[in-house]
Parts: structure tokens; sequence; C-alpha cells
């Protein structure tokens, strides 16, 4: 059976051949930096479903100290401008092949290899399809690749490194926001949070109720960087008791549209790294909340929506 | 309230610009402790959980043929393509793939976009590639919103399209905390209840996308010095 351990050889290996690459690049003065941020990285892939629980911490707050002291980056060009051109001439439209084969293979493994077994065993464990087959679609997207282009062995490693060095260690910062949501929620965050809110809010009325909890969504979401942490500790709070017992509200549009109001919240947030820092990060955008700023608008409005839509359907 | 030093400590952080990894790690560690737990225990308890999510940092793995991909010219050629559409504005391009991602989400098929993906080796080339047919080269600050913009649909599309699909994760999440309360509702229900937002969702950010080209006019020719804008 493949599980997600054999997706976390691969995450190892790149992440090990980009902290080599790093080693051996002469043009990042801080290159041992960043050989031992990835280097650690790549011992937490292979190793750390065998090393301790206090082992791994040490280690992160290894890779969380080099990431404080500064991480660098190369100089050196892989490709020029001219050369670019000459082969996206050549090339053409084949070039789009590698890149989307990610994420139609990864579509198509999760359908397909859902129910697939092997003597009476699933092929791949049911539980982690899709990330499974993520990790088997870039496989398979390299391999066009490296079949299409021809280019030098080392040549996707050396290129992985050039993106991954330009995103550094927000490249990490999702994982460590899943472990801080992990330690909020074992130290009671949410209770006393829910608290404070039913204490200090006016929820005198049906109206009142819901722009409590739409937008005590969109806070909290924007606090944890997940609207699935927050959507049990306000809806037990306040959608639950108030908007739908106290005051009837309909129990499907009140947490239907509750959950969507943290939508919102997520949009908002530097929290929520994988959808709004990461990119600005993988974006090369030299202002790290440019993708918050371009979305804020369009989450304020749709908040009102939330409510409005809320408060219009759920008491009919 | 001592549980709340973690948010404090974000909060602060966050708002100063600090290392946003150093700050996460130590809003971790001061909530732990704040909850009367030893460092040593804090410190294990933050490693398995960061082990456990590693399942987050997959997406990664699309790096090498993204890399190798741009190396032998994908952004120029994705330029290139889209420069022989008269039509295509930055806009109108976002425009499209906001769409596309919506309703791409709606029937479960989440994986078919993303950032690392789609937005960085296709979407963000291409909608600057059409923002430079209409204007020239452009200045970096309208480079920085075309790209902020063209990550910022990728998101809007999916969070209010995935909704609409009923075996989502937010949509389970949903049921099995009501169930737990004594109150059974079928997905279905949940799933019809998040179609006014997604459809409101595309208006208003199509709205955006839309007067986003006005936007990249007025800024490209406040950009231009004065003798060129007189020409």
């Amino acid at each position: 059976m493949i599980k997600l351990e054999a997706i976390y050889v691969l995450m190892g290996l790149l992440t090990g051949g980009i902290a080599l690459v790093n080693a051996r690049d002469d043009s990042n003065p801080r290159r041992w930096r960043n050989t031992l941020f990835w280097g650690v990285y790549a011992v937490l892939f292979l190793a750390g479903s065998y090393l301790g629980d206090l082992t791994n911490g040490i280690l992160v707050l290894v890779m969380v100290a080099t990431a404080a002291a500064g991480l660098g980056q190369g100089t050196r060009e892989t490709a020029t401008a001219a050369g670019r051109s000459a082969s996206a001439a050549r090339y053409g439209s084949r070039l789009f092949v590698p890149v989307l084969i990610v994420p139609l293979a990864t579509f198509a493994g999760s359908v397909l290899l859902k129910d697939l077994t092997v003597g009476g065993l699933p092929l791949v464990d049911p539980k982690q399809v899709t990330q499974i087959a993520l990790g088997i679609g870039t496989v398979l997207g390299l391999l066009a690749g490296l079949v299409m282009l021809r280019p030098t062995v080392s040549a996707p490693i050396v290129e992985a490194r050039r993106l991954m060095d330009s995103v550094g260690w927000a490249a990490v910062l999702p994982q460590s926001l899943a472990a801080l949501g992990a330690v909020f929620a074992a130290a009671g965050v949410g209770k006393v949070v829910s608290t404070l809110a039913t204490t200090w809010l006016p929820l005198g009325s049906p109206l009142a109720a819901v722009v409590a909890y739409a937008v005590g969504m969109a806070l909290f979401t924007m606090i944890m960087g997940n609207a699935f942490a927050a959507f049990p500790v306000m809806t037990a709070g306040i959608g639950l008791p108030l908007v739908v017992q106290q005051y009837g509200g309909d129990v499907v549009v009140v947490t239907a549209i509750g959950m969507l109001s943290g939508f919102c919240g997520t949009l908002m947030t530097p929290m929520a790294a994988n959808f709004n820092i990461v990119p600005a990060a993988l974006l090369e955008l030299r202002g790290r909340y440019g993708v918050i700023r371009a979305q804020v608008p369009t989450a304020l409005m749709l908040l009102v929506v939330n409510i409005v839509l809320m408060s219009v359907f759920a008491f009919r | 309230m001592l549980p709340l030093i973690g948010i404090l400590i974000v909060i602060v952080g966050f708002a100063l610009r600090l290392n946003a990894l150093l700050v996460v790690t130590l809003a971790g560690v001061a909530t732990g402790l704040a909850s009367g737990q030893s460092l040593p225990d804090v410190i294990a308890a933050f490693g398995k959980a960061f082990v456990d999510s590693r399942y987050i940092a997959i997406v990664w793995l699309a790096l090498p043929v993204i890399g190798l991909a741009e190396r032998s010219g994908l952004k120029e050629r994705s330029r290139d393509v889209i420069s022989r559409i008269r039509a295509a504005t930055a806009g109108r391009v976002l425009l499209v793939y906001l769409a596309l991602r919506q309703i791409t989400a709606a029937l479960g098929l989440v994986s078919l976009g993303g950032h690392a993906q789609m937005v960085r080796p296709l979407v963000a080339p291409m909608a600057e590639g059409a923002a430079e047919n209409t204007h020239g080269d452009l200045p970096e600050a309208t480079r920085e919103r075309i790209k902020a913009m063209a990550a910022g649909v990728d998101n809007v599309g999916m969070f209010f399209g995935e909704d609409v699909f009923v075996a989502i994760g937010s949509i389970l999440l949903i049921r099995g905390f009501l169930e737990q309360n004594g109150i059974v509702v079928e997905p279905l229900q949940l799933a019809r209840w998040a179609i006014p937002t997604a459809l409101c969702a595309f208006v208003l950010h199509g709205a955006r996308l839309w007067w986003f080209d006005r936007q990249i006019a007025r800024q490209v020719a406040a950009d231009a010095p004065a003798g060129e804008q007189a020409s």
C-alpha cells in the first residue's frame, strides 16, 4: 500500500537536494544557513515519523532560529532571457504539457486510485488519496518534462532550489501555523474567546446575534488562520444557542453561511499563510501582504452579503 | 485569560512585521507555558504537530517541473499565447480563471488549481502578458498588483466554489458538528445554501476584475513621464 510516508521520502529528497545545491553555491553569501535550514527540513521528512516528538520539536526550533537569523538567495542566473525565448519558440505550446500534467494527474489519481485494490488491499491509503495523487502527479509531470526537454541531470533540482529559495522560510509557515492551532486548541483558547464574545457582545436581537456570529466567525478565523478551527467554537458559543435556539433561525442556513463568513476571514489574515503569505512569496511580491490587500475589499463585501443572506433566509 | 497571550504575540508580531515563523513559534511556546505545561512538553507538542502536518508541504513537489518548464521558456510562451488573443486584458484573463476555478471547485475538482500549480506558471504570466500587450512595459507597482490579484482570484474562486460541492471538508465538518449536537442535516441542504454566496462572490469579485483594467490604465498613465502623456 502506498502511504504518505512514500511521498515524504520524495519531499526529503527534494529538500535535501535543495540543501546540497545551496552548499555548493558560493554566489549566496548565506549559503550555509540555507543548507542548514533545508537540510534539517529534509531530516524531518525522512525521519520525522521515527524520531521522538521532543527531537522533532528541537529540529523545528533549529529551523526557526536559522530563518530568524536570515536566509539568503543565490544570484547566479540559470538561464538567459535570450535562451528562454529561443527555447519557447522551439517547443511552443508543448511547454504547457508537463505543467498541466500535475493538476490533471492529481485529479485523475484522486478519482481512480480511491477504489484500486491489489490482492484485496487498497493500492493507496484511502484516507490520503488526494495528497498521494498530488505527489504522483508531480512525478509524472517531471518525467514528461525530462523526456521532452532533455535537460542536464541536475537541472530540475537546481530550478527547484531557485523557486524554493525565493519562497524561503514562508514555505514552512503553514506547518508551523497548523502546529500553533494544535497548541491553541489544547490550551483552550477557543473557549476563552467564545466566553468573552458572549459576555461582551450585545446580542439582544436576532440581527445583532447574526452579526455577532458572522463577524465573530470572520474575526476568530483571522486569529486561528482557519475557518475549520473557528467554526465549532463560534457555533457552539453564538450560532446554535442564540441564532438558532433562542431566535429560531434555520440551522442549515445559519451554519452553512456561518462557515462562509469564516472564509471571508481567511481572505484577510496572514495566519492563513498557505493562501495569503506563501503565494506572495511564490510570486516574488515585494509586499508580504500584497495578496491580502488585493482580497480585503471582496472579503468585506462578502461578509456583508453573508449577514444579509443569513438574516433574510434564516428567519423566514 | 492567560491562554490569550499567544494571540497577543501573533497580532503584535505580524503588525511589527517581524519574522512570521519566529512569531508563530514564540506564540506557540508562550501559549503552552501559560497553560501550565513544561518547556520540553511544549517543544515536543509543537514538534509533533509540525510533523503531523507535513502533508501541507507536498505541493512543493511541483517545483522541479515548474522550474524546469520556466527555464525552457514557459512564461515567455504564456505571454506569447495571450498576445494572439486581441480581446485579452489582465482583468478578463483573471475573470475567465475566476469562472473556471469556481466552477471546477463546485464540481469537486479543487485540485485543478492552486498557486504553485496554476497561478505562478500560467495565470500570473498570462495576466501580466495581456497587460503588457495593451500598455507596453509595466511599472513595477502594476506588476505587483496584477500578480497579487492573480493569487487572490485563485483563493476567492476556490473558497466560494468548493462549498457548493457536497463532499468537501467544510460541509462534512458542519454536518459532523451538528450531529454531535443532536441535529441531523443532509450535506445537500448545506451545499445548497452555499450557492447564494457563491454567486455573489463571482459577481462582486468579477466586477472588481472588470474595473481592474481601468485601474491598470490609470496606474500606467500616472507612472509615464509627462512628455509621453502629451504626445
